[in-house]
């Protein structure tokens, strides 16, 4: 089965239409991305918020995982990147070794961890250790 | 049977084969999760939330669970407090009016003496929340941002970020609790201060005056970072902190751009951070991304800083990442001045045989603009525009083509040389559009010299060039696979100019024979052209004489627009007559209100441009078939470079005389000195004077039009500037031709822009002239 989410937070307000093609057209893309291609993909205007929504693809390094974040222009998309690589190193040291069934019957735990990450779409911790030990709790 | 334990639950539903299976024990585990509901169990909530949690990820229907998401939140288990915010985070947003119930959870728990709990409130007000609760809560969240730990107020200061993008007008409350912050030791907390700042700076421009004061204290940390020794909590492959140096430079961008001082002030650390970080890794390569970016938007205030920076930028140009070539390109261009020229368009030209096709048209078109403002000499100038043709002469825009020839012919010193060039790149290659066309128009012009001169300069062979060897390159372009209408049309002319170049009679037959083969062309253009050719051979009195060296065209202020496209001149070759200037003006309404088409009116200094290089080559055009002869479009001064001199000089008149004030408005003042001209009581000289009185930034791309009655007819000269600082001025000359000594009436409109984003285009009208000026 391809293309299930397993995880997904929208940080700005888009209505439930919207969700649904951006969530569809986002699977497709990933889907149809090659090994060596580049991890930075543009999607176009949105209309509402004339955002340039930038896919954003990190695959081969997490098996057959795929994790996506849709930034705007501004950002700074290596950033960002790096962000999506620090989640998955945490949620590697909360599970031990974590696997895609581990987030499949724990994403409750898998989105209290990105909470402590990630707040109003924005880093909000950059150390390591911080993260985990009040995750714990 | 409901299934009790999610984990039970999942299972169930992955091991349903089909789609249709899978909905079923879904709408049945909803039902049952609907009861229970109902009967108020307390001890399950937890659970059937959570189920309920996972239905909805799948992409099913789950609203019903609002409400108990929001009586979880109420309970004093911190474990189903979690579970409940989760929910309200997944299942709500901010344009539900159930939101707004949480209002009262959320101030209590924020209040709340776990810090854990007081975290889950932050974190859901910072991503969810409404404007109503931003407003109500903010007082909270104000206090949290000034709390002791730690923990709190790093959430705290992203929740004040959320609260300020929701409702822009509260950014006061958190300015000095922010600025505090920036003191702190604690990577998290100054991270997310840095973010809320960032992001008041955004929405506010007057705060990033408030802020500039702490750029040293930025600089500060950011030192502290790059020369840190290894750090465990903080090292991401050897860089320690990326996350933070990345905001830390965001920062310095904001606060640096436009500001003298506060560039300076980050010079130094920009330039150690660009030599000092790793680009082997994409974590070096996010905060080189970074500071290229800053590098970038603070340079334009001090070039020589950036100049140090020149070589990483150049290497930059060959890295592995697209955006980071992209961006070092931009800033190279930037960074051209009358010193560098000469290295930079070399690195610029070897970086343009390797470039991808999307960049190559914005190469050409930058490069070749580079080299008409800081070429040091011509021949450098004709060679490097050579080149460009030859690298990507398919990307090259027709402006670009035009100005070339026209160079070319103005420096006539190097006729021979260029033919010369041109021939030896022709006779290698004629793939390239824009080179054969170049090359083809100049053989033409200049055959003789090309023949008699004869030999090469190049490093090899010395090569005589025959009168059939030329014949023979325009005839293999002819036939080969890469001519389109357009290079025919140009190698037609080319031939004919020959005839009355060369001397060989045999030449010329040949030539004759050739033209004839196009009397059937299907191109309709072609088969003109040849057939009115074939019969110019039988007027041999004035065939000489029509085919005579093209006059040299004049120098032009160069506007080369980079966005819109000022339409096809080349192709326009056709048809014939005056109606292709118009195109151009029709692009400037005011003129259509006043004047009916009648050209010589309204002749923006960009157009003035484009349109004189097509009369060059319609000359010839004209000559044979009648029509209204194609007015020239060139100002009645004589040449003379537009850029530097007041034009009033030229006019031999004195700019002495009244100002009138024609607009005045925001700082910005319009005033009109008129004056009769010396030479024509019917021709009125209008010095046009721009002052920047009180806008208090630079005014920039400005942009100003005129319009007169019908009766009269306008003819503008480029202004001495389009960017005028805060106190100075800008002039432009323009002329009223009034041969019914009607009244002078104008309609003005200026545009221009600010650097704070303003933008002004205002039409205003002026009749204020005295009768005994017309």
């Amino acid at each position: 089965r391809h293309g299930k989410i397993r995880l997904k937070k929208w940080f700005h307000f888009f209505s439930d239409k919207e969700k649904a093609s951006l969530t569809t057209d986002l699977t497709t893309l990933i889907l149809s991305r090659k090994r060596a291609m580049c991890n930075v993909l543009e999607h176009g205007e949105h209309k509402a918020f004339k955002l340039r929504i930038n896919f954003f693809l990190n695959h081969a390094r997490y098996a057959s995982l795929y994790f996506a974040a849709g930034i705007d222009c501004e950002e700074n998309e290596l950033y960002v990147l790096e962000v999506i690589h620090r989640y998955v190193q945490l949620l590697d040291e909360f599970f031990g070794n974590v696997c895609e069934l581990d987030i499949i019957y724990n994403f409750d735990k898998a989105y209290y961890v990105l909470d402590e990450l990630v707040l109003a779409g924005e880093l909000q911790e950059p150390g390591k250790k911080s993260v985990i030990t009040h995750k714990r709790i | 049977m409901p299934y009790y334990r999610l984990k039970d639950l999942i299972k169930a539903i992955r091991a349903c084969k089909t789609a249709a299976d899978e909905r079923a024990v879904i709408q049945k585990e909803s039902a049952a999760i609907r009861t229970s509901f109902k009967e108020e169990n307390n001890d399950a909530r937890h659970s059937n939330v959570a189920k309920l949690l996972y239905i909805h990820m799948l992409g099913y229907p789950a609203h019903f669970g609002q409400i108990e998401c929001l009586k979880l939140v109420a309970s004093n288990r911190f474990a189903d407090k979690r579970l409940g915010y989760l929910g309200i985070m997944l299942l709500l947003d901010e344009n539900q009016e159930v939101l707004t119930l949480v209002t009262n959870s959320l101030k209590n728990d924020m209040n709340h003496s776990n810090m854990y709990i007081v975290g889950l409130a932050l974190c859901t007000l910072g991503n969810i929340s409404s404007p109503e609760m931003a407003r109500d809560l903010c007082a909270e969240v104000e206090k949290l941002l000034g709390s002791s730990n730690t923990y709190i107020r790093k959430k705290a200061a992203l929740c004040a970020m959320r609260i300020i993008r929701k409702v822009p007008d509260l950014q006061e409350n958190f300015l000095n609790r922010a600025k505090n912050n920036l003191n702190d030791r604690n990577h998290g907390v100054l991270l997310t201060a840095i973010t809320l700042i960032i992001e008041m700076c955004y929405k506010n421009p007057e705060t990033v005056q408030t802020f500039r004061k702490t750029v040293p204290l930025l600089v500060r940390h950011l030192k502290t970072l790059v020369s840190a020794g290894f750090s465990q909590e903080h090292d991401v492959t050897g860089v320690t902190d990326p996350f933070l140096q990345v905001k830390i430079l965001r920062l310095l961008r904001i606060l640096g751009k436009g500001d003298a001082e506060a560039s300076e002030a980050m010079n130094d650390i920009l330039a150690q951070v660009a030599t000092n970080t790793e680009s082997s890794k994409n974590v070096g390569n996010s905060i080189l991304y970074e500071t290229v970016q800053t590098i970038m938007e603070i340079q334009s205030e001090n070039t020589n800083a950036v100049q140090r920076h020149r070589n990483i930028i150049l290497d930059c140009l060959r890295d592995g990442d697209i955006s980071i070539r992209r961006r070092a390109l931009e800033l190279s261009f930037a960074l051209i001045n009358e010193s560098n020229v000469r290295v930079l368009t070399r690195e610029l030209l070897a970086f343009l045989e390797v470039a991808d096709n999307e960049f190559k048209q914005g190469m050409t078109t930058k490069i070749c603009l580079a080299a008409d403002r800081f070429a040091p000499n011509k021949r450098w100038h004709i060679d490097t525009v050579l080149r460009v043709l030859k690298l990507a002469g398919n990307f090259v825009r027709e402006e670009i083509l035009s100005n070339f020839i026209r160079l070319v012919s103005q420096t006539t010193e190097l006729n021979a040389y260029t033919a010369q060039k041109l021939y030896a790149s022709l006779k290698s290659d004629i793939s390239q559009e824009s080179l054969t066309l170049a090359g083809v128009w100049v053989i033409g012009e200049y055959g003789d010299i090309l023949i008699k001169g004869g030999n090469f300069e190049e490093e090899e062979l010395v090569k005589e060039v025959t009168e059939s060897d030329v014949i023979d390159l325009l005839e293999s372009i002819l036939a080969g696979p890469y001519a389109n209408q357009v290079t025919r049309e140009y190698v037609l002319t080319a031939l004919m100019k020959l005839t009355s170049r060369f001397t060989s009679i045999s030449s010329i037959q040949r030539i004759q024979a050739y033209i004839e083969k196009y009397n059937t062309s299907i191109e309709v253009e072609v088969q003109q052209r040849a057939v009115e050719y074939s019969n110019l051979f039988k007027f041999e009195s004035i065939r000489p004489a029509v085919l005579e060296r093209m006059p040299i065209p004049e120098v032009k202020e160069e506007v080369v627009r980079q966005t819109e496209d000022t339409g096809s001149l080349l192709d326009d070759i056709g048809p014939v007559t005056a109606t292709t200037a118009t195109p151009q003006n029709a692009k400037n309404d005011i003129m259509n209100l006043f004047s009916s088409g009648s050209l010589l009116d309204d002749i923006d200094p960009v157009t003035a441009t484009t349109a004189a290089p097509l009369n060059a080559k319609n000359d010839i055009m004209n000559l044979f078939s009648p029509g209204p002869t194609t007015p020239t479009t060139a100002p009645v001064a004589p040449t003379q470079n537009a850029q530097q001199t007041n034009a009033l000089d030229s006019l031999g008149l004195l700019g002495l005389g009244d100002q009138y004030v024609a607009y005045n408005k925001n700082g910005f003042k319009v005033s009109l000195n008129p004056s009769k001209d010396p030479n024509n009581s019917n021709i009125l000289n209008i010095e046009v004077t721009f002052h920047n009185v009180g806008v208090g930034v630079t005014v920039q791309n400005l942009l100003f039009q005129a319009a007169v009655p019908k009766t009269q007819k306008l003819q503008m000269q480029p202004p001495s500037s389009t960017s005028i600082l805060p106190g100075a001025t800008a002039q432009q000359t323009i002329r009223v031709a009034n041969p019914q000594k009607s009244n002078v009436r104008l309609r003005l409109r200026i545009v221009y822009s600010t650097p704070t984003g303003a933008k002004v285009d205002e039409i205003a009208e002026f009749n204020g002239f005295p009768q005994e000026i017309w």
